[in-house]
């Protein structure tokens, strides 16, 4: 038998999670780079989104249904910007197969020496350094055309709240992609049907409370709900990590649920597609 | 005794036939005719007890047409694919439940190039590196050479691979390959669809690189003329099966009957050691097709 160290001990290897996670960032970034027209339509999108939905607090009150807009402008401005942010982490690492299908290197990549926890974190790392970026500048573009207090702001409580509620988002994302991987032809289209959902119940442009009670349950088990619950209260309210401990506990129970099972959901798929022959095929 | 580079026992595979709602209908009248189509739906059998070995330093030639199972066969030891019966093993590792150590001594070259069409070749062959663990200032060292080998100007690689023509792409693709130095490389139908200069040029780096370093090199073509140019031994697939394997002369031998071995070509071996035209198999790509 041919030992596998000795085909390791050529010179410039350096084989280890970090570096072979970095392939994926890497990869990505140039591919993004490449595909820079997609990006900005996509930034242009979020920027008239959340402008359009932050407007309608305006409207709200010059009709007179609410005589604190401020208030509502916030709430709809960081919903609209905490939603811009989950969608292009879950579609980043949703898209982990779909991308391979699309540009036909499935097979390529997948038969690369990485372990698929590696490759799966390397999208993820990718997917939230993409998203803060996007959100940034959709941030910056959009918060001049409204007068915001800021003022009472914690935005190292919120920048906790991110950082904690990736790892649980990235996790969902995971186990979305794993669709395309059982079905070419629809996975796609079937992972963007459950982003939808999460949109629904997660209280992204109200309050979870005016869900019908039968839908609010569904509220509990997104971990979207109480990433936007923690960012509202260190940004419009200016609570502190330590106020914010019931969310945060949350959230890490959801990453500590999610991440290893979702890989793990993963690798069940992987192996079912690779004994169907699924992994040859374009979608 | 030297562990075989590549060494297959009763591999099957089936294609389809899964699992359809409609065999689940009711007996009677209404549902007769949904459950017999539903039952219509048998699993093809795309290879059918492949056993054969290839030793360390060998090009072994898997000869056959479209859609005679040589594709299925490499994805299977690319571990790409699981084989429904028997084993596979690389170097001693068994590519279902070693599939980690076999993807370290392994590379492949299809003949689809696959590439990440926008980014440059440079940027591609960056990514495959170091997935295979190559630092970036090792591909950068190792690549110029392999690159000068093929025949293919270095300015070009910086390029987006959907500006190179499609046999530049496949020359990239042999490079990303060759660039991690894998101790057994999977060559399936690499020169399909190149002119003859692109295919020149890869049959040559090939041969080089045999002769140079400690490679096994697994090749799968329709090929007849490259097939006897670079394989030491050739195994005939036809219909899931090999029917034949040997040496070509041993092969052209076993047909001669009398006539000299060396004015019988490779195709009328191919003929009568199989009983089809090179063409033939393409029926059965279509019944994987409609199974799956």
């Amino acid at each position: 038998m041919l030992n596998v160290g000795e085909r390791t001990a050529q010179p410039g290897l350096i084989r280890g999670p970090v570096n072979l996670a970095y392939a994926f960032v890497e990869r990505q970034t140039n591919l993004w780079k490449r595909y820079w027209a997609w990006e900005l339509v996509w930034l242009v999108y979020g920027v008239v989104n959340t402008l359009a939905i932050t407007f309608i607090a305006k409207e709200a009150e010059q009709a007179g249904i609410t005589t604190d807009a401020s208030n509502l402008v916030l709430f709809l401005l960081l919903g609209t910007l905490v939603w811009a942010y989950l969608s292009a982490v879950l579609d980043d690492i949703s898209l982990v197969i779909t991308w391979e299908r699309w540009e036909g290197t499935i097979e390529h990549t997948l038969m690369a020496p990485v372990s698929r926890a590696v490759h799966l974190i390397g999208m993820s790392i990718f997917g939230v350094l993409h998203a803060i970026v996007r959100t940034a500048l959709i941030f910056a573009i959009a918060v001049p055309f409204f007068s915001v207090d800021l003022g009472q702001a914690n935005w190292f409580a919120a920048a906790v709240v991110i950082i904690v509620g990736s790892v649980s988002v990235a996790g969902l994302g995971i186990l979305t992609g794993v669709l395309p991987l059982l079905y070419p032809e629809r996975g796609t289209q079937m992972s963007f049907m459950i982003q939808a959902v999460v949109l629904l119940i997660s209280g992204v442009y109200y309050s979870v409370d005016v869900l019908p009670p039968w839908l609010r349950v569904f509220s509990y088990v997104s971990p979207a709900t109480y990433l936007l619950d923690g960012i509202r209260g260190a940004i419009i309210d200016g609570d502190g990590v330590q106020d914010l401990l019931g969310p945060l506990g949350i959230l890490v129970l959801f990453g500590i649920v999610l991440v290893p099972g979702s890989i793990a959901v993963f690798a069940v798929a992987e192996r079912w597609a690779r004994k169907t022959g699924q992994l040859k095929r374009q979608g | 005794m030297t562990t075989p580079a590549i060494e297959t026992r009763h591999v099957n595979k089936y294609f389809g036939g899964g699992f359809d709602y409609r065999r689940l209908l009711p007996i009677g009248k209404p549902f007769d005719r949904l459950r017999a189509t539903g039952a219509r739906k048998r699993p093809a059998h795309v290879l059918r007890d492949i056993s054969f070995g290839a030793q360390r330093g060998e090009i072994y030639g898997v000869l056959g047409a479209n859609g005679s199972g040589k594709s299925t066969l490499v994805r299977i030891l690319s571990t790409l694919l699981l084989p429904d019966s028997g084993e596979a093993r690389i170097f001693g590792h068994d590519v279902v439940r070693e599939s980690s150590e076999v993807r370290s001594l392994i590379n492949r070259v299809s003949a689809d190039p696959s590439f990440f069409r926008n980014m440059s070749a440079v940027e591609n062959l960056l990514f495959f590196g170091r997935v295979y663990g190559l630092s970036p200032a090792e591909i950068k060292r190792r690549l110029p050479g392999i690159l000068a080998r093929l025949g293919f100007e270095w300015e070009r690689a910086q390029e987006p691979m959907s500006h190179l023509s499609r046999g530049q792409q496949q020359k990239m693709a042999v490079a990303r390959s060759f660039l991690t130095s894998p101790v057994l490389m999977l060559l399936d139908e690499p020169t399909t669809g190149l002119d003859p200069r692109s295919k020149r040029d890869v049959q040559a780096f090939v041969r080089q690189v045999r002769a140079e370093h400690d490679s096994t090199i697994l090749l799968t073509t329709h090929d007849m003329e490259e097939a006897e140019l670079l394989c030491d031994r050739i195994a005939f697939i036809a219909g899931g099966r090999i029917v034949a394997e040997g040496t070509p002369f041993e092969l052209r031998e076993r047909v001669a009957r009398g006539r000299p071995v060396e004015e019988i070509t490779m195709e009328t071996v191919f003929m009568e050691l199989t009983g089809k035209r090179i063409e033939e198999d393409e029926d059965v790509k279509e019944e994987v097709l409609a199974a799956l």
